[in-house]
């Protein structure tokens, strides 16, 4: 369909006669205590530092929680009970009493999903219908995956002889909390480490239940610990030299951080940093399909996803009709309370995150950019922002370049498929790329094109834990997920 | 500008699938669940569709369609009558100037396999009868054997054959098997003259799904957005519950909008739906749910 043949233009009306009522999920299921301490050894304890932080639900900027902020001597702490649970529990265990273990804490948060899914939301502002049916089971499928290959890793590196590292230090971001910890904690306990992780400061409540239930699951103290806190508390812990592996999921700027601390230690390391991932569309894609994947590629929590498909690359015989429909879909996405069951996008999940997508923004309306954004009402409290498509723009611009990690999508056409790889490949990021085509040969040509860790054929955003994930270029170091997770926490002898 | 049907529409399976599933997933309560079932009522083609369809049958179907829930004046009827032609006088007597239509399968129904003559023969058979609705069958060999020009032939005679009568296309889609298929399938209907495109007969498993029902959706939608005319659509057989329904309708208003939440561009075909609707809508109405035994059957 070509723009001439469109004839009539927003005649179809998304949001007259029929409004879905609202359909919370209550919040009276779950119990959020007032305060939170560090999980050290076991057992929660006051920080030494005496100081703690708040964490806000960002969807109506209450306050949830006070969080303990751990200092230099908290990390110190915490760093010691691990290095003791490792050489006097952990690393003497039976990998099969390991397992056992990991799939406890799988069954646990079977059982208890719903309530770690309403929190999720609350803290982090994405929507409940993203945290019950996407994070929290994939929390599960990851512990059940790793309790599996706990007695295995054998069979995972054949003819070596895989030995744990020790302590792992992991810090985590906010836009997957619980995911991003399972995807640290799992590999590494599986792998016989144990375990000092330091949750985002605006999200730290899920690792915090997730510690209660580490606790009941009767994990030997000291195996997990769970030392909230912001930037500092990070940087204790990656420049403490009792750390043998580093693992961190959050920004460029600070992963080229880590690595400068870390030169010239003997710390193993794992970085998985930004990305700005080009979904290509192609003249002879699904185009209907094609639009759902590109909503799901960069409005899918909020667009605060370091593999989101933030480029849209479109064939130009295919761009108009593409684009109209796309703008048509994101007339019936629904934004607003992240608990309502309908809602397709939550909040934002911070004041600062906000301030940074508004700051690309502006500039786009300053730069003659055109900026489209979808109708819709937002609520008066807490911090939104409209699914918004970016259009008149090269790869010159900003918004072209750097990660926005919020709903907005730059688009820009190409001619021909070579044109295309060119275009995705320019950039310092290799985090993931979508290609959507019917025919299959191309999905393989343009996916052996781009340089990316993960590349998705006629969808987008999709993950297991079998599935290696992590980025070429400035994305990041090593992979999690697979076999090629398990890596990075042993060492391997003949 | 008729497309060329030896061209395909590409449609990915697991694609329109998630779709799908995203539509299961809206939540429809309180206020806007009553409004989705009574208009969910309103749109039921309620159907009987036997060997053993008697007058006798015919007739007491027709009484269910005038007075769904006894004489309740808050009870919405239901938009149709759908028989076999040699039921529709019957039916056309007792609803008349009830404002519900009489629709009639016809053209060898179900599987198509009449002459063209007998097929049109039976259309206005039918028609003269006093049915204002035709649920035509396509001749799906010819479909499937690629013979595109004689299906959409077909379906231009027996539009013809309609005069003023509604024209039902029914594509089957089951035995169409792939979202492809039925794409094409529906493009071809619409632009040889239907005013509405149904999935299924109902005498084939599997008949109308969410998924299929979407692909005919967005076929509807594109010559909407070329041509700015309105197509109706059915999905018919296996819609036996009320939340199904409501799940239909979140698709129909998701995908078309507004304008398409109204008998005259949405219907199910279905027989035992209508009770379960009533059945909810008390409930919504009185808060608690009521025995199957208080709901004459249809």
């Amino acid at each position: 369909m070509s723009e001439k043949e469109i004839t009539t233009r927003q005649n179809l009306h998304f949001d007259e006669l029929w409004a879905y009522d609202p359909a919370p999920e209550s919040p009276d299921y779950v119990k959020i205590e007032e305060k939170y301490d560090l999980f050290i050894d076991g057992r929660f304890q006051e920080p030494e530092s005496g100081r703690y932080l708040r964490t806000v639900n960002p969807s109506n900027e209450t306050v949830l929680a006070q969080v303990a902020e751990a200092g230099k001597k908290d990390v110190d702490k915490a760093v010691t009970a691990a290095r003791k649970a490792y050489d006097g529990a952990w690393s003497k265990m039976a990998a099969k009493e390991r397992g056992k273990y990991l799939f406890r804490i799988a069954r646990l948060l079977q059982e208890r999903a719903r309530e770690f899914a309403i929190i999720e939301s609350m803290d982090c502002g994405k929507p409940i219908r993203e945290s019950r049916d996407i994070d929290i089971p994939q929390v599960i499928a990851h512990f059940f995956y790793h309790a599996g290959w706990a007695d295995k890793l054998e069979y995972a590196f054949p003819g070596y002889r895989p030995r744990p590292l020790g302590v792992a230090g992991q810090i985590i971001p906010w836009n997957f909390p619980l995911l991003m910890a399972a995807w640290k904690i799992a590999p590494a306990l599986a792998a016989g480490n144990t375990v000092v992780i330091k949750p985002a400061e605006t999200t730290p409540l899920t690792a915090l239940k997730l510690a209660e239930l580490i606790r009941d699951a009767g994990l030997p103290p000291g195996v997990v610990n769970i030392v909230t806190g912001a930037g500092q508390t990070g940087i204790e812990i990656v420049n403490h030299p009792g750390i043998d592996k580093l693992a961190f999921t959050g920004s460029t700027e600070v992963g080229k951080l880590i690595q400068k601390a870390v030169a010239g230690t003997d710390k193993k390391y794992t970085l998985e940093l930004g990305g700005k991932a080009a979904n290509i569309v192609f003249d002879d894609a699904p185009v209907e399909q094609a639009v759902e994947g590109i909503v799901n590629g960069i409005f899918f929590n909020q667009g605060h996803v370091c593999c989101a498909g933030s480029r849209l690359l479109v064939q130009e015989g295919v761009a108009d009709e593409l684009v109209y429909k796309l703008k048509m879909r994101m007339e019936s996405l629904i934004v607003g309370d992240p608990l309502d069951k309908n809602t397709d996008i939550g909040a934002i999940n911070s004041k600062d995150q906000l301030d940074r997508i508004l700051g690309f923004l502006a500039e786009g309306v300053e730069g003659d950019q055109k900026i489209y954004q979808s109708k819709c009402d937002l609520p008066e409290k807490g911090y939104w922002c409209r699914p918004t498509l970016v259009e008149n723009v090269s790869q010159s611009h900003r918004i072209v370049q750097e990660e926005v990690f919020g709903p907005v999508l730059s688009i820009q056409t190409f001619r021909t498929p070579a044109e295309a790889v060119t275009l995705a490949n320019n950039s310092p990021y290799g985090l993931s790329g979508g290609v959507w085509t019917d025919k299959g040969s191309k999905i393989f040509k343009i996916g052996k094109g781009i340089r990316a860790g993960v590349i998705w054929a006629n969808t987008f955003n999709k993950f297991d834990p079998t599935s290696p994930f992590g980025g070429y270029k400035e994305s990041g170091i090593g992979r999690e997920g697979g076999i090629h997770g398990l890596l990075p926490y042993l060492e391997l002898s003949q | 500008m008729i497309p060329d049907f030896k061209q395909t529409v590409p449609v990915d399976q697991i694609g329109v699938d998630e779709r799908v599933a995203r539509f299961r997933t809206r939540s429809i309560k309180k206020e806007s669940k009553l409004f989705a079932l009574k208009l969910a009522l309103q749109m039921v083609d309620l159907t009987t569709l036997e060997g053993m369809d008697s007058p006798g049958k015919v007739r007491q179907l027709c009484y269910k369609a005038l007075y769904p829930h006894g004489t309740d004046p808050d009870i919405p009827r239901v938009a149709a009558i759908c028989v076999y032609p040699n039921r529709v006088r019957l039916a056309a007597e007792i609803l008349k100037g009830s404002g519900i239509h009489v629709a009639s399968v016809a053209t060898s129904f179900p599987s198509g396999m009449g002459t063209l003559e007998s097929r049109i023969e039976e259309v206005k058979y039918a028609v003269d009868e006093g049915a204002d609705e035709i649920d035509m069958v396509i001749s799906r060999w010819a479909f499937l054997k690629g013979e595109y020009g004689f299906v959409f032939d077909e379906i231009a005679a027996i539009k013809e054959a309609c005069g003023p009568a509604h024209l039902k296309v029914i594509l089957e889609t089951g035995e169409l098997e792939t979202y492809e298929n039925i794409r094409k399938a529906s493009d071809i209907a619409i632009y040889a003259g239907a005013d509405f495109i149904k999935t299924s007969t109902g005498k084939i498993s599997p008949a109308a799904t969410m998924p299929v029902t979407l692909v005919m959706l967005y076929a509807i939608r594109d010559y909407f957005l070329k041509t700015g005319t309105r197509i109706g659509m059915k999905p018919a057989g296996g819609i036996r519950d009320s939340k199904t329904a409501l799940h239909y309708l979140v698709m129909v208003k998701e995908t078309l909008g507004a304008d398409w939440l109204n008998p005259d561009l949405f219907r199910f075909g279905a027989s035992s739906l209508a009770n379960d609707l009533l059945m909810q809508i008390l409930k919504q109405k009185t808060g608690h749910y009521q025995s199957p035994d208080y709901f004459s059957i249809g």
